[in-house]
């Protein structure tokens, strides 16, 4: 089953309005071939539409979507050979495990023969070898969910459109699957469009991300990149957590309050900007870290503990500064022992690495 | 031996709770005996009696050798069977029209489609015979707008009779028909399409599959009903379509034989309880004779 030919999706200009709402903005994208590509966003977003578009059920009002050099915004669903695995499965419920996966394969008219030999193989590469005569009803989640799979990958598409497959099964699994799906994905090299709003399961599975809201590509990148270096605040707040403190750039100097960081890169243009601080980036200094004041790898900041929270394998600690701003702190609870078992009021030392200084955008959008 | 704590007590609040469901349905179980069971037991009862009151199966003899009754349960099928076809044709598109527009919408609709229920089917039977009568609305504007020459012959005949048992019946098929459409995930169309099936295939191998049950239920609702119906035949076919509930009524006003009509009416709920259990056996059919499994 593995191929070599798969294409690329080029994505230009496409919008789709519902009465006033653009549910997709003029929205630009070029997905590689073989690329695991991540569709993410919080609900509403328009990552779903984005994704019906290419799959044909949802006619955009204008622009461009190309696989490899065809043009196919205006060609029917059907006509389209790209794979899907839909929300809720969608496997047909008057067929058997093995008529769903052959289903592809009859509408081309295989044979029968080969009909049956193809979804074996099929249900194989799922480790639901033997299922075939099953009826859907019988099967767990996390079978019907590989049944569609193997539906979808059966006919050979050389795209293949996933719209969050996995939200409807339970932690463990989920986290099986995803790595499965990756796995899979490696195999058979096809292009994927993957739909998610867990940020983490983006950040587990894809090639790029592109975090989508209210119709608009806020961020095409990697995981690592879209995590470490969120291009505007939409981005940062909706992957992992955050806190952001007010900073004022002048003269290529980065001023917080009445103390200036030290920054990686070149400094940004003059005016108000927003420094990102992860909590699991920042660290509490104890007594022994004294000599890290001049430490030119670090910036530091003093803040007063507000609250500590436990939360099992690490401890949330919040934090003010002088000027009232807060932020938060995340350290493992083992660890930093020391530091979380600081009273409420102790004033603490943190040391923030050159590379994390993170500066965005002081307005959400731009 | 002691009981273990409550145990007791907790049995017998248990049967009072099973009692208590046993009191809700027994209104309805009692009106059933009375208005169902026990006349249909007295019409077998008479349908083995002879004339002079002795135990006999003469009434059933005569049925199997008088052709007339043959053709006249020949002809009760044959009627029903085309009621029940024309409304599949005409229902089939409705109620897919009515499960595609808004939910909204189609509630409104479905009134329109239920209105008839509403009015008297006597009063519905007569107003076809003023349309459709040789000098009725329909023939007179035909031929003013020379659509054709002579009178047609609508009613007093098959086609009068037709015309009237499928405006009873189109609301039984559609409603159920109507539901299982409504009830079909438009993601298995989606899929469908997006695995390669035609406009056309997916609905010949998906939606038409899923929708079967709805369209059994309904075309037993009509089929059976139709068996048994009366007032419109007899009024729009003119003494020329003989059903079986004709011939019943013949028997008891015209000739007082209660004993050859309970017959013909056993006869006809026994054909009736086969067809529905050869059905259910062919498909599964919606709430009627359910054979109901979770999704």
């Amino acid at each position: 089953m593995p191929r070599n030919s798969s294409f690329p999706i080029t994505i230009e200009q496409i919008s789709k309005r519902y009465g006033r709402v653009f549910a997709l903005d003029h929205v630009d994208l070029h997905i590689k071939s073989g690329e695991f590509l991540t569709l993410l966003g919080p609900s509403g977003s328009g990552k779903t539409t984005l994704l019906t578009v290419l799959a044909g059920f949802t006619r955009p009002d204008s622009g461009s979507l190309k696989f490899g050099d065809t043009e196919m915004v205006c060609v029917a669903p059907h006509k389209r050979d790209v794979g899907m695995v839909f929300q809720n499965y969608a496997l047909f419920p008057h067929m058997s495990v093995g008529a769903n996966v052959g289903f592809p394969l009859r509408l081309r008219g295989v044979s029968k023969r080969e009909i049956t030999d193809r979804s074996e193989r099929a249900l194989e590469m799922v480790r639901l070898g033997g299922y075939a005569a099953r009826g859907v009803e019988t099967l767990s989640g996390g079978q019907r969910q590989r049944v569609a799979l193997a539906r979808a990958m059966v006919f050979e598409p050389r795209i293949m459109l996933m719209d969050e497959p996995l939200s409807a099964l339970d932690k463990q699994l989920r986290e099986h699957m995803q790595i499965e799906l990756r796995q899979l994905h490696d195999k058979l090299g096809m292009t994927t469009v993957y739909v998610t709003h867990d940020q983490r399961e983006a950040l587990t599975m894809s090639d790029r991300i592109a975090v989508i809201n209210a119709g608009r590509i806020m961020q095409l990148d990697t995981p690592r990149a879209i995590y470490e270096r969120p291009r505007n605040r939409f981005v940062a707040e909706f992957i992992g957590e955050s806190s952001f403190l007010q900073v004022q750039v002048a003269g290529g100097r980065v001023r917080l309050g009445n103390q200036t960081l030290r920054t990686a890169g070149a400094a940004p243009s003059d005016g108000p900007m927003l420094l990102m601080l992860r909590p699991e980036r920042l660290r509490v200094l104890g007594a022994q870290d004294a000599g890290q004041a001049q430490d030119a790898t670090l910036n530091l900041l003093e803040a007063t503990l507000v609250a500590t929270v436990y939360q099992g394998d690490s401890s949330l600690m919040q934090l003010a500064l002088p000027d009232g701003s807060t932020l938060s702190v995340r350290g493992l609870s083992g660890a930093t022992a020391a530091a979380t078992q600081a009273l409420p009021g102790a004033r603490l030392q943190l040391a923030l690495k050159v590379e994390d200084t993170v500066l965005i955008a002081a307005e959400g959008a731009a | 031996m002691k009981d273990p704590a409550n145990a007791l007590a907790l049995r017998r609040s248990a049967r009072w709770e099973r009692l208590g469901l046993l009191g809700l349905v027994a209104p309805a179980l009692l009106l059933i005996t009375l208005t169902m069971l026990l006349p249909v037991g007295w019409l077998f009862y008479l349908s083995v009696l002879s004339d002079a009151g002795d135990w006999s199966l003469e009434h059933y003899r005569r049925m199997w050798e008088q052709p007339s009754y043959g053709r006249t349960f020949l002809a009760t099928f044959e009627v029903s069977a085309l009621t029940t076809a024309i409304c599949i044709l005409l229902g089939y598109p409705l109620a897919y029209f009515l499960s595609e527009i808004p939910k909204r919408a189609a509630n409104l609709c479905m009134i329109a489609v239920l209105l008839p229920l509403w009015t008297s089917l006597l009063v519905r039977t007569y107003a076809w015979l003023v349309l459709l009568q040789r000098r009725g609305l329909i023939n007179s504007w035909g031929i003013e707008l020379g659509l054709w020459d002579e009178p047609l012959a609508l009613v007093h005949n098959l086609a009068g009779t037709l015309i009237g048992m499928v405006h009873v019946m189109l609301p039984f098929l559609v409603l159920p028909l109507y539901s299982a459409m409504r009830a079909i995930d438009r993601n298995y169309l989606r899929a469908a399409a997006n695995l390669g099936a035609s406009p056309l295939r997916s609905f010949w191998l998906v939606f038409f599959p899923l929708a079967m049950p709805g369209l059994a239920t309904g075309a037993l609702i009509v089929f059976i009903l139709c068996l048994g119906f009366y007032v419109t035949p007899a009024v729009l076919g003119g003494g020329k379509v003989i059903m079986v509930s004709s011939r019943i009524a013949s028997d008891i006003e015209i000739f007082f034989n209660w004993g050859a009509a309970s017959a013909l009416g056993v006869v006809l709920l026994a054909l009736t309880a086969a067809l529905i259990v050869a059905a259910s056996r062919l498909v599964r059919i919606d709430g009627v004779v359910g054979r109901h499994e979770a999704p």
